[in-house]
């Protein structure tokens, strides 16, 4: 099998853009810049660990829990705390589209977010920054791919929680500007099929615009993994002694895309994930990770697993792919 | 106080285009003028209460029911932000949103009150709120659509909200915010190029407005897993607000029913029904299903028990979670005897109730709830005997709502109790709670009381009741 060559910037630098009549670019095959992907995570969002942080943006407090994915999202930061980048890119499945892909397209948003499933847990004032010339630049590739795509400009939207609680958890400091892309609904519309088809396009698009745009660049799909929940909560929600699997069907496909991403099989996640994601529900209806793992190229090396947990009966992994140590020289 | 009822229901569309753009297409213009017909109609029928189940406020942990008296923000929709905004500030009665989750929690079903500033009211909600009620006038509860909830859970969510509108008087407006169809067109399109997404959507939502026009509901409701295969994107378990709906009305089909408007939203199917619930005199039903009244399902997920190992199905199951104290028992039947599936089951052979004559004895009623056992207000201890705190006005308020199925199941009413001897565990901390209750309920009626301090109750429960009742003519 032919060596992929993720994570390049390839050719030649391309300056910043000065008007949008640079973008149309299918405009980007003619101008490549030097920007790159520096590592790719899934970032699960669940608002408990948000809460069981107990940052001072939230309101609720807690008693801690979820540690093993808390000490996950720990070993991530590490991991990356040397290394250089510009911009977050995100999609999050809790800003679901049902008429194309949206993208965050204004340079602030500050507010709060209450989570409309568990109020209780979380309630967080955000105050976040987008790079709108990097959203925009994804936004314009993918028109010009042909893919139905959406600029996000009206300032009273309030920003999902999955985007802020990935958000919070990946960068605490908030001190990164983010490209924030919404989950366009087409499982529900079609099937997997034509969402994988559909986010593998959005994540080719995704690398050739941040290739071009000169920027240093980390992608997060914020998706858990097996997405079946209990329902019902605990008296103490983080109470550790009631949190498991729902079912053993869920542990056995979640711990089969986990051996795959430390195997750097990423190509079988994206063949098991009509089966995946109907028999353990899982969250990559959303297309997140089939979006990821496209951006990436398809990565054939081993993925870094920072933790595995439960969350409310969900099964949930923070991984790294690290682009930057598998850099492959153009020559 | 009369005994309250469902004065009239619509079905409505959740889409933000009928606030922020009418104008930009005829047919959404047709749904607005609709919504303010159906918004004149309530104010016309004298209408105390809206009620709004939505089907874009999904919920996890059962159903979610909003308490807080008046939420503000503004609303943007994730896929429509370009129509602009819709800034809201509701009158939510919070008194009825908590006596209906306690009723939701008597019947078995998981369920819960929010109240958090901030807190993101969906576009549904908006919408039909923002339409039906511009003034805010009307006092309106809403409530959550549980994304795992089956028929059996949404009925009984409705029976629940029906205990409380008797029982509080109130002359209710029953809405659900929905969409028929609701496969939307996945790209953009023009105002002026609206239409419903396809023939088969358009067909199937024909054959569905033409059952309501009949004021068939029920029947409407027994479609529902089939329209929700044919019609519907397959995000949302069935078409499920029609259960509920179906249910607030009785689950009749003659109800008297009128289109008021039915449109393509971006593809979606959009319709303001009227549904009045004067018979209609025609319809019929062409489907059935059990009724059911109190809630047996999957809701001890977070028990450890390996159900599986056990060997027992879901019936034998079905009054076991959480479950601590003896064995239960099915109740007894012998002549006379009075036992209904309202009552907890009793842990030993014995019945419910039995009639005698004129005369009613029952056995001794604690506040353990029927089909979950759980109790409100909390267990006096836990598994190992340490002691916990618990609401002993909880569990007064359980014990008479139990004493009151037995009696009805019997055929008699509650003014007509004559005696009870209520059995307190702890007499010194618990007596002025349970008196308190006592004052607003049984005492309202006058039976003559014995009230006793006791050491134990076979079940972690603070109170029970042994009552005799004189039936009469």
């Amino acid at each position: 099998m032919a060596k992929k060559t993720s994570c390049l910037g390839l050719g030649v630098a391309l300056s910043t853009r000065e008007s949008d009549d640079e973008l149309n670019l299918g405009p980007l095959a003619e101008c490549m810049g030097k920007g790159k992907i520096v590592a790719g995570c899934i970032a699960p969002h669940p608002p408990h660990l948000v809460y069981a942080e107990n940052p001072p943006q939230n309101e609720p407090v807690a008693e801690g829990g979820w540690e093993q994915l808390r000490w996950g999202y720990e070993r991530l930061r590490a991991s990356l705390a040397d290394i250089d980048y510009d911009a977050i890119v995100l999609l999050s499945p809790h800003w679901q589209t049902y008429v194309g892909t949206h993208f965050l397209g204004l340079p602030h948003f500050e507010g709060l977010s209450v989570d409309p499933i568990f109020p209780n847990l979380f309630r967080y004032h955000y105050n976040m920054n987008v790079d709108v010339d990097l959203a925009k630049a994804i936004h314009d590739e993918a028109e010009a791919a042909g893919l139905p795509v959406k600029m996000m400009e009206n300032p009273d939207f309030r920003v999902d929680y999955g985007t802020i609680t990935t958000g919070h958890l990946f960068n605490p400091d908030w001190d990164k500007p983010l490209v924030v892309i919404s989950s366009n609904r087409s499982t529900a519309y079609y099937s997997v099929e034509v969402m994988q088809e559909i986010m593998i396009e959005l994540g080719q698009v995704t690398r050739r615009a941040i290739e071009a745009s000169g920027k240093k660049v980390v992608v997060l799909a914020s998706n858990s993994l097996s997405h079946r929940h209990f329902t019902t909560e605990s008296e103490v929600p983080e109470d550790m002694s009631k949190e498991h699997i729902t079912s053993h069907a869920m542990h056995l496909w979640d711990m089969r895309m986990i051996d795959y991403m430390r195997s750097g099989q990423a190509q079988r996640i994206l063949d098991e994930m009509p089966e995946f994601t109907e028999q353990a529900i899982a969250e990559s209806d959303g297309g997140g990770l089939s979006w990821l793992l496209s951006t990436l190229d398809v990565p054939d090396y081993p993925a870094i697993l920072h933790g595995y947990g439960t969350i409310i009966g969900t099964g949930n992994a923070v991984v790294e792919w690290p682009c930057h140590a598998h850099e492959v020289s153009e020559a | 106080m009369s005994e309250g009822e469902v004065v009239a229901s619509f079905v409505v569309p959740v889409h933000p285009h009928t606030v922020l753009a009418p104008d930009q297409n005829p047919g959404w213009r047709r749904l607005r003028d609709a919504f303010d017909q159906a918004a004149q109609t309530i104010r016309d029928l004298e209408t105390d209460l809206i009620i709004v189940y939505s089907t874009t406020w999904p919920s996890i942990i059962g159903h979610q029911i909003q308490s807080d008296p008046n939420p503000e923000w503004v609303m943007v929709d994730h896929d429509f932000h370009d129509l602009g905004s819709i800034p809201y500030s509701f009158n939510i009665d919070a008194e009825f949103a908590h006596a209906w989750n306690q009723a939701n929690q008597e019947r078995g079903l998981q369920s819960r009150c929010v109240n958090y500033k901030g807190f993101p009211i969906d576009v549904g909600s908006v919408v039909a709120l923002t339409l039906l009620n511009p003034d805010n006038t009307i006092p309106a509860v809403i409530v959550s659509s549980n994304m795992y909830a089956n028929r059996s859970e949404t009925t009984v969510l409705a029976k629940s909200c029906m205990d409380v509108i008797k029982a509080q008087g109130r002359r209710a407006v029953a809405i659900t915010a929905m969409s028929l169809s609701n496969r939307m067109f996945t790209d953009f399109i023009e105002p002026s190029e609206d239409k419903i997404h396809s023939l088969k959507d358009d067909e199937w939502n024909r054959k569905i407005l033409e059952f309501l026009e009949q004021g068939r509901l029920e029947d409407v409701g027994q479609l529902s897993r089939t329209i929700h295969q044919q019609i519907r994107v397959q995000k949302v378990v069935a078409f499920k607000p029609m259960w509920w709906l179906s249910a607030m009305n009785g689950n009749r089909n003659d109800l008297t029913g009128n289109i008021l408007a039915y449109e393509a939203i971006h593809g979606a199917g959009g319709a303001v029904v009227h549904l009045d619930p004067t018979p209609s005199g025609v319809g019929d039903k062409e489907y059935d299903e059990d009724d059911v009244d109190y809630y047996h399902g999957e809701r001890g997920v977070l028990d450890t028990v390996d159900e599986t190992e056990s060997g027992a199905d879901e019936s034998e199951q079905e009054d076991t979670p959480d479950h601590q104290g003896p064995e239960l028992w099915e109740p007894t039947e012998a002549d006379g005897s009075v036992n209904t599936e309202a009552a907890p089951k009793p842990v030993g052979a014995y019945p419910h109730a039995r009639k005698v004559g004129d005369m009613l004895f029952l056995s001794g009623v604690g506040p353990r709830q029927p089909g979950t056992n759980d109790i409100p207000g909390g267990p006096i201890h836990d598994d190992n005997g340490n002691p916990l705190d618990y609401d002993i006005k909880a569990q007064t308020h359980a014990v008479v709502n139990n004493v009151r199925r037995i009696v009805e199941e019997a055929g008699a009413t509650m003014d007509q109790i004559v005696d009870v001897t209520t059995f307190l565990v702890d007499m010194k901390r618990d007596f002025q709670g349970y008196n308190e209750v006592w004052a607003e309920t049984l005492g309202t009626v006058g039976p003559t009381r014995t009230t006793l301090a006791i050491d134990a109750l076979p079940t972690p429960i603070a109170v029970e009741m042994k009552v005799i009742v004189h039936m009469g003519e």
